[in-house]
């Protein structure tokens, strides 16, 4: 029907959409879109996250808002409030669970039509970024996404890695799929990049080293930062505290702070 | 076109196509006609298949990147140790098909003589190519492997799955239902961020009746190589796997530590067991994989008296 072409929808008001992608588990998209939003929010921004990993939301533990209810309002699902500003915002599947152990076991067909209704039935109201957090994979939560946002031009994906040829591989996939779906690469992001013992100070490549950079380097995609692993972060996120602003000495601080920045620097500054 | 109704009863179930919510479902006419009652003829053909495969068992977690593909290339390394030992590993992780890379394979289909692995990645003819597909094409795939590829006579199949609990897990249950799956190993890190996603792969265990032989709790604690001392690079903020398999009942098979060297080797596609032969690592691969064999070995002798009786 012509008419649903025709109206604005509840993306009308989100100026720049990004998407947190990687081919591979547990790199750290979630914790890169949490990072990312809070790290923008700081820098004055309006931010929701939208968290479609159905099977493993992990949004609403990492900003502290698991158990939180979500109200519908004329426009469709009110996203969930983090702060009184209301600066910062989020819809994730997690807050649909009744039971927060209850498996969500749902083929690909019927995660397409949740995603779709996430995207276009959040009353996400005036926002400067919405950062999309992915489950890992090139599958149906990843096209259904990539179709639903289509029509709102987003500014492109962010791909989460880590140093290990293991994890290169699938990213290299990942690349492949943005370049399918025309979907803009802003860049890779170098996760779990080293670690600084704590007690006798030595930086130790846990997860191999250089991966990031010289895949960004052939892809001729750009390098936004390596991010180290840090246990204050990680701390952080499992007690779902605002890390950029209680860690400011951090390891991990910098490297986040950078990305962001990046993120800004290439975000056009006037409307479409 | 893959629209479908929130509340859906489910393709075979009594109320297919003839519910309230089928009403508007494309499918509708199809379901309402029986077509999704009939089991797949590959049920059957599979388990004519596992005839020759002795134990099966799936490697599974809620969460992406805590060490499946890792845990169940050492598995394999460790049983094909044994030379009268017959391996099979099967990687249905279509989108991002570790195996082959961490086994040293890419390019091959066969290492040692009594190590058999199979896997997507081999059918990419690219290290760029991706796997863009639906839930129905991935399934399609596993089925094949299953049915079509000659696993011969195995005396352990290893199943090595991407994270989550969708179309490849129930597929693979679904499809080796009649062959019966001897178990689940399920892997975490000692985060809440992993463990909230393990409990809802105990969950979706017990829902599809699958047992579970145990827990693996991998990245347990880092020992720096150049002071030797310990720290916490994820922290079991919430009691690690001990308290969750404690309070689910579950029993917990051990605690690998975070040695730098298994990343290595995975990048080298080398046994980690072997080049690292005294790593506490090492150790705790062994100790787990004694463990799950011996689960193995319990459930075939209680097999065997029940049908002597």
């Amino acid at each position: 029907m012509e008419a649903a072409a025709a109206e604005p929808g509840n993306l009308a008001g989100v100026r720049h959409i990004i998407l947190v992608l990687s081919g591979k588990g547990g790199v750290g998209k979630s914790t890169i879109s949490t990072e990312l939003a809070l790290a923008l929010r700081h820098a004055g921004k309006k931010v929701g996250i939208l968290d479609v990993d159905l099977c493993g939301p992990s949004i609403p533990r990492m900003l502290g808002a698991q158990g939180r209810a979500v109200h519908q309002c004329d426009r469709g699902w009110a996203p969930v409030f983090l702060d009184r500003e209301q600066s910062i915002s989020l819809m994730s599947v997690g807050f649909l669970l009744e039971k927060p152990d209850e498996a969500v076991v749902w083929r690909g067909p019927k995660k397409n039509a949740l995603i779709k209704q996430f995207v276009s039935d959040v009353a996400w109201g005036e926002l400067d970024f919405l950062v999309v957090d992915t489950p890992p994979g090139t599958s149906d939560e990843h096209m259904a996404t990539v179709e639903a946002l289509r029509p709102y031009q987003p500014l492109g994906a962010l791909v989460v890695t880590t140093p290990q040829a293991v994890s290169i591989g699938d990213v290299r996939r990942e690349l492949t799929f943005c370049r399918k779906t025309g979907l803009r690469v802003m860049g890779i992001v170098e996760n779990m990049s080293g670690f600084t013992c704590p007690h006798c100070a030595e930086c130790i490549s846990v997860f191999s080293r250089g991966g990031g950079e010289e895949l960004a380097r052939l892809a001729g995609v750009p390098f936004l930062g390596s991010v180290p692993l840090d246990p204050e972060l990680t701390r952080s996120l499992e007690e779902g505290h605002d890390f950029i602003q209680e860690f400011p000495g951090s390891p991990a601080f910098a490297a986040l702070s950078s990305i962001a920045q990046k993120i800004l620097d290439a975000t056009p500054m006037c409307l479409p | 076109m893959e629209e479908v109704p929130h509340d859906c009863p489910g393709a075979d179930s009594a109320q297919a196509g003839r519910g309230a919510s089928c009403q508007g479902c494309p499918n509708q006419r199809l379901c309402a006609s029986g077509a999704g009652a009939t089991p797949d003829p590959a049920i059957e053909e599979i388990k004519e298949k596992m005839k020759t495969v002795k134990h099966k068992i799936l490697v599974l977690s809620g969460k992406g990147g805590v060490g499946k593909s890792t845990f169940s290339a050492h598995l394999a390394h460790g049983l094909a140790e044994d030379e009268n030992t017959q391996i099979a590993l099967l990687d249905i992780d279509i989108c991002g098909p570790s195996i082959p890379k961490i086994m040293g394979l890419e390019g091959e289909q066969y290492m040692e003589d009594n190590l058999g692995v199979m896997s997507v990645g081999f059918l990419l003819s690219s290290p760029d190519d991706a796997v863009i597909w639906r839930g129905p094409k991935k399934n399609g795939m596993i089925k094949q492997f299953l049915r079509d590829v000659d696993w011969g006579e195995v005396d352990y199949l290893i199943v090595d799955t991407p994270p989550g609990t969708s179309d490849e897990h129930l597929s693979v249950i679904q499809y080796l239902a009649a062959a019966h799956i001897d178990g689940a190993v399920i892997i975490t890190t000692p985060q809440e961020v992993s463990l909230q996603d393990v409990r809802k792969e105990i969950n979706f265990c017990q829902k599809v009746k699958l047992p579970i032989i145990g827990v693996v709790e991998n990245m347990s604690g880092f020992i720096c190589p150049k002071c030797k001392k310990e720290s916490q690079i994820f922290p079991p903020t919430t009691g690690g796997a001990e308290l969750m398999c404690k309070d689910l009942e579950v029993p917990l098979l051990g605690r690998v530590p975070l040695d730098p060297l298994i990343g290595k080797n995975c990048d080298k596609g080398q046994s980690f067991l072997i080049d690292a032969p005294d790593s506490p690592a090492t150790l705790a691969y062994r100790s787990i994989i004694q463990k799950i064999q011996e689960f193995c070995n319990l459930r075939q002798s209680e097999e065997e008296n029940l049908i002597s009786s």
